[in-house]
Parts: structure tokens; sequence; C-alpha cells
């Protein structure tokens, strides 16, 4: 086996139990941390498949930003030391076969299934080509879903702003414009 | 990466989908829960991206989606956080069992 493989079944397994331990652990503050982990697994995974600009956005958007979303949410909801409530056992238990009959189901065929691979690397999916036809306004150009990406990161800061935002006590006999 | 390397690639995506899935299912807690829907959209994206790298390598449509879905999955985490901590507000708790009312 050459190193390469050896490498990816490496980053591969760590990613798949810490992301098993996410789902798993009993206090929330540790899960938020093994998904931090399965994440850097992931981009590593996309550095090794050539996709530098796709791992580098993994990186920045969801190491640097979810996850740090979520750390600050668990302190601002809860003591991160509280372990949490445990479901049922039946549910654990149903929806764990679910689960590992899906997964086996879905291994299975992807084994089965014989994949015609391409070895021709034309584009490479560097960052120039990327942005070339990002903002393209030819034939399998994407700035129109670019645009509408943005509009939509918009709305959806405007929507936090709404939602989040803690309301002023008003004295008596004031009702609150809203 | 190697070409055999592509259904490995494929069957880590699907164990992440499925951990996502049971995680989504048994825990109560609403962060966790957004944890494990994070979990699922990353193995969509590393389908995306293996079957662009290794099927077509001539286009470029599978990384623009797992662009975009990056892209959406911040917006979507960053409102769920909100609507989470208004809750917390209102009720005392982020369990999905006590946020039965629309408020």
């Amino acid at each position: 086996m050459e190193s390469q493989s050896v490498l990816f079944y490496l980053i591969s397994g760590l990613t798949a139990f810490s992301a098993l331990l996410a789902v798993t652990a009993s206090q929330l503050f540790r899960s938020a941390i093994y998904l931090l982990f399965s994440l850097i697994g992931i981009a590593a995974i996309y550095f090794m498949l050539d996709q530098d600009f796709i791992a580098a956005v993994q990186i920045i958007v969801y190491v640097g930003g979810i996850v740090v979303l979520i750390i600050f949410s668990i302190f601002l909801t809860q003591d991160s030391g509280v372990e949490m409530r445990k479901s049922e056992w039946w549910r654990i238990a149903a929806s764990g076969m679910a689960a590992l009959s899906g997964f086996l189901l879905t291994a299975l065929g992807l084994v089965e299934y014989n994949f015609v691979t391409q070895s021709d690397n034309l584009v490479t999916g560097g960052v120039k080509e990327l942005g070339r036809a990002l903002l393209s306004l030819n034939a399998g150009g994407y700035v129109l879903p670019f645009e509408m990406v943005g509009l939509l990161l918009l709305a959806a800061m405007i929507g936090c702003i709404v939602i989040a935002v803690k309301l002023k006590e008003l004295p008596e006999g004031k009702e609150n414009i809203q | 990466m190697n070409q055999e390397l592509l259904t490995p690639l494929l069957i880590l995506s699907a164990f992440l989908f499925f951990t996502g899935v049971y995680g989504f299912v048994t825990r109560r807690n609403m962060i966790s829960m957004l944890m494990s829907a994070e979990l699922m959209l990353n193995s969509a994206n590393i389908n995306f991206v293996a079957f662009n790298k290794f099927l077509y390598p001539g286009k470029l449509d599978g990384m623009f989606f797992t662009l975009f879905i990056i892209t959406i999955a911040a917006a979507e985490a960053a409102l769920a956080i909100a609507i989470i901590i208004h809750v917390y507000r209102q009720t005392k708790s982020i369990d999905v069992k006590d946020a039965d009312q629309l408020i």
C-alpha cells in the first residue's frame, strides 16, 4: 500500500471516530470539540483531493465560524460541564439499528457498484479557474447563484439580529412596537 | 489521490451521514441536533467533491455545489443559534421537549 493510502485511511478513521464521539459524548462542550476535530479531518481530506480552496473555505467557515458560534451558544445557554439528559433506551436502540442498517445497505451498494473513474485532470480546481467560473456570465458560469447567496446571507443576518435582539423593558403603559 | 480510493471515500461519507442521522434522532438538546445536521451537510460535501474529482474531472459544478452548501450551512447555523437563544430566554431550557409553544 502506498503512503498516501495509509494517510487517507488514518485521516478518515480519525474523522469517523471523532464524529461518532460527537454524537455520543455526554457533555455538550466535549461534543462540540469532537465535532471540531471531525471537521478538521474533512478539511484534510479535501487537501488530499487537491482541492486547496475548498479545504481553506472549510477551515475558515466551519472550524473558525460555525464551531466557534456553537461553543459561544453553549456558554450562553447552559453550564458547559452539566451532563445532558439521556434519551430513552428504546429510542437509542431503534435509531442505532436504523442508522446501522442504513449505513450497511449504502456501503454494500457502493462496494458492489463499479464506478468508471476518469484520470485525465483537465481542470484542477485551482483558485484561478474557480474564480473565473464564479464570476462568468457565459454558460457554465455561476454569477447568478453567487448573487443569490449574497442576498440570502444578508437576509439571514437581518433575521438573526431581529430574532436574537433583547427587547428593552419599557415602563408600564407603553406598548412594545414590533 | 489514487483512483481506488473513491469507494472508501464514499463509505466514509455514508458513515458520517448515518452518524448524523443517529445523533439527530437520539439527542434531545437543540445544539446537539444542530451539530448532527452539520455532520450530514459535510458528508454531502465530501460526495460532491469526490464525484467531481474522480468521475467528471473536466467540470467544476461539484466544487460550486460544495461552496454554496458551506455558505448556506453557515447562514443556517447562525439563524438556528439565534432561534435557540431566543427560546432559551423564554423557557430557560434548550431541550426540544420544552419548546412546545410559538412565542
